[in-house]
């Protein structure tokens, strides 16, 4: 199962390295990584395959969001198919 | 492949447009609960709904996590209870709405709907104990829902139905005075009642359904609003072809929902109900995408072709976003839970008669409108009766949810909270009767099917 990470948020130093640690940690593994600066702020949408992973999406989702508020960025888990039946028939 | 563009649109609509899913709603018949006691009978109720949603609401709330898209409500319907408990000997059903209330708490549901009875042709002694129960059901519970069918293109009106009704209403405001007639906001007269929709305060779990089934409501007005907002000055059939794209995605969401919810449960799949129904939150109102179209503020002439085009445009998109489209499907205009209608009555712009002629092409019908507390129950009938004309004549559903607020005049504000919102008084005509008319009693005839003009 693909995972859709976005993060969004005032940039700093070491918002990727934070993400792509936990991302590691849980042998979740990153696919593609789309990232840029808009009038300061920095935005991120990662593409991972957590098959792999023991950790619940859930528990993943958790982390991300409580270590996210720590830098001040907001970081979102999802399921891919919430995009994908979106935008495909 | 999923681009880079369609996870920021899907994403914005969710945060900054209020996407959201309104309802799994889980439909449960509570035929096989029948007994002549009325304890055993509430019990096997009791146990036969906790037992069948047991997991819905942690279903729901891990579908929203894991896809990141809001679940608002988790409902129940059941089998309509006039129907389920007619076997039971005994003048009043309270205890069996007490018992739905406790089994939806116990499983932790926002409402559960099907105190109901369809009667659009005669009543049995059951359906005659269910509307006598109603006042005291409502003022009794908490959340659980009812809802009446008096009327059908195919049989006609009862008429003896809709009188009893103006009075049932009045006295539910009566016995729930205290929160200004919240009971009425939880009771829905119907003509041509759906047996699968998932919205309340008009859920029930159809006869023709099958044990158990997941329906979904979807919603999504503010997305429809915002795709319009880049649409200034087009011609009706962009404005058109942009609301059938916006809704099929919207749909689409809805259609995920509902797959992932019925595989989780073990439970069919129902339909999806593809309505734009709004809350009191701005942004997320239908008289607001009504506005956007070029009606300066909603009920003004040109508002009904509005309507007409977004609740048509929004089921041609959805249609196909769904294996099974059902419910209420199109555009929802209730007063207190739309921002945007709210306004529209304070400002003088919307009355009663204009979303009278509205619910000609809307979903449903006159729906959560607060009016004075001493309006008579004749001219509350003489509301029903007229919708409930229009809905046999024009083969839609159309249904009355009006709350006559005790000690409330024409210009006061009541208040209910959450998504039922907040309304002013809207005025009604009633300083001319409809007694001799609702008197009268009997039933309308079925109407003809041909020579339509």
């Amino acid at each position: 199962m693909k995972l859709v990470v976005t993060v969004v948020g005032k940039d700093r130093v070491g918002i990727i390295a934070m993400v792509s640690q936990i991302l590691a940690e849980n042998n979740v593994n990153i696919l593609s990584i789309n990232q840029n600066i808009m009038d300061g702020f920095f935005n991120m949408i990662l593409i991972a395959e957590i098959s792999g992973s023991k950790i619940k999406l859930t528990d993943l989702q958790k982390t991300l969001k409580e270590r996210g508020q720590e830098i001040n960025v907001d970081i979102k888990a999802q399921h891919e198919d919430i995009f994908n039946i979106m935008h495909n028939i | 492949m999923i681009t880079i563009d369609d996870i920021l649109e899907t994403n914005a609509m969710i945060t900054e447009n209020k996407l959201d899913v309104r309802t799994i709603t889980m439909g449960i018949s509570l035929r096989d609960c029948a007994h002549p006691n009325i304890n055993q009978f509430c019990q096997n109720v009791y146990d036969k709904i906790t037992k069948s949603a047991e997991f819905l609401v942690k279903t729901g709330e891990d579908i929203e996590a894991e896809y990141g898209i809001p679940i608002i409500h988790k409902r129940i319907s059941v089998t309509p209870i006039s129907i389920a408990a007619d076997a039971c000997k005994t003048d009043s059903y309270v205890p069996v709405a007490e018992a739905m209330d406790r089994a939806a708490k116990a499983v932790g549901v926002n409402f559960i709907g099907g105190f109901s009875a369809l009667v659009e042709k005669g009543f049995t002694h059951g359906d005659r104990v269910l509307i006598n129960s109603i006042p005291q059901a409502l003022a009794t519970t908490d959340l659980v829902c009812s809802s009446v069918n008096l009327g059908s293109t195919k049989t006609g009106i009862n008429m003896d139905c809709v009188r009893e009704m103006g009075e049932v209403i009045k006295r539910t405001a009566e016995l729930t005075r205290d929160t200004q007639a919240l009971g009425c906001a939880k009771l829905v007269v119907f003509c041509n009642a759906p047996g699968d929709n998932p919205f309340m305060a008009g859920a029930f779990h159809g006869v023709s359904e099958a044990d158990k089934v997941v329906s979904v409501g979807v919603s999504g007005p503010g997305v429809v609003k915002h795709a319009l907002e880049g649409l200034k000055g087009a011609d009706f059939t962009e404005v058109a072809e942009t609301i059938k794209k916006t809704a099929f995605k919207i749909t689409r969401v809805g259609q995920l929902v509902a797959r992932e919810a019925s595989k989780r449960l073990g439970v069919p799949f129902g339909i999806i109900d593809l309505s734009l129904a709004p809350t009191p939150a701005v942004g997320d109102s239908v008289a607001r995408i009504i506005e956007e179209m070029g009606i300066e503020s909603c009920g003004a002439p040109g508002t009904t072709a509005a309507l007409a085009l977004l609740n048509d445009a929004v089921k041609k998109g959805g249609l196909m976003a769904s294996s099974h489209v059902g419910g209420l499907s199109g555009a929802f205009i209730p007063v207190s839970e739309d921002e945007g209608m709210i306004a529209a009555i304070k400002s003088g712009s919307l009355s009663i008669e204009k979303l009278e002629a509205m619910t000609c092409v809307c979903s449903v019908g006159l729906d959560m409108i607060a009016i004075e507390g001493d309006c008579s129950a004749a001219t509350i009938s003489g509301i029903i009766a007229d919708e409930a004309a229009i809905g046999m004549i024009n083969n839609k559903t159309t249904a009355v949810r009006v709350i006559p607020v005790p000690g409330a005049k024409v210009g006061d504000m009541v208040e209910y909270g959450g998504l039922l919102g907040y309304c002013p008084i809207v005025p009604v005509r009633n300083q001319y009767s409809s007694e001799a008319f609702i008197a009268r009693g009997g039933r309308i005839p079925a109407p003809i099917r041909s020579l339509t003009n």
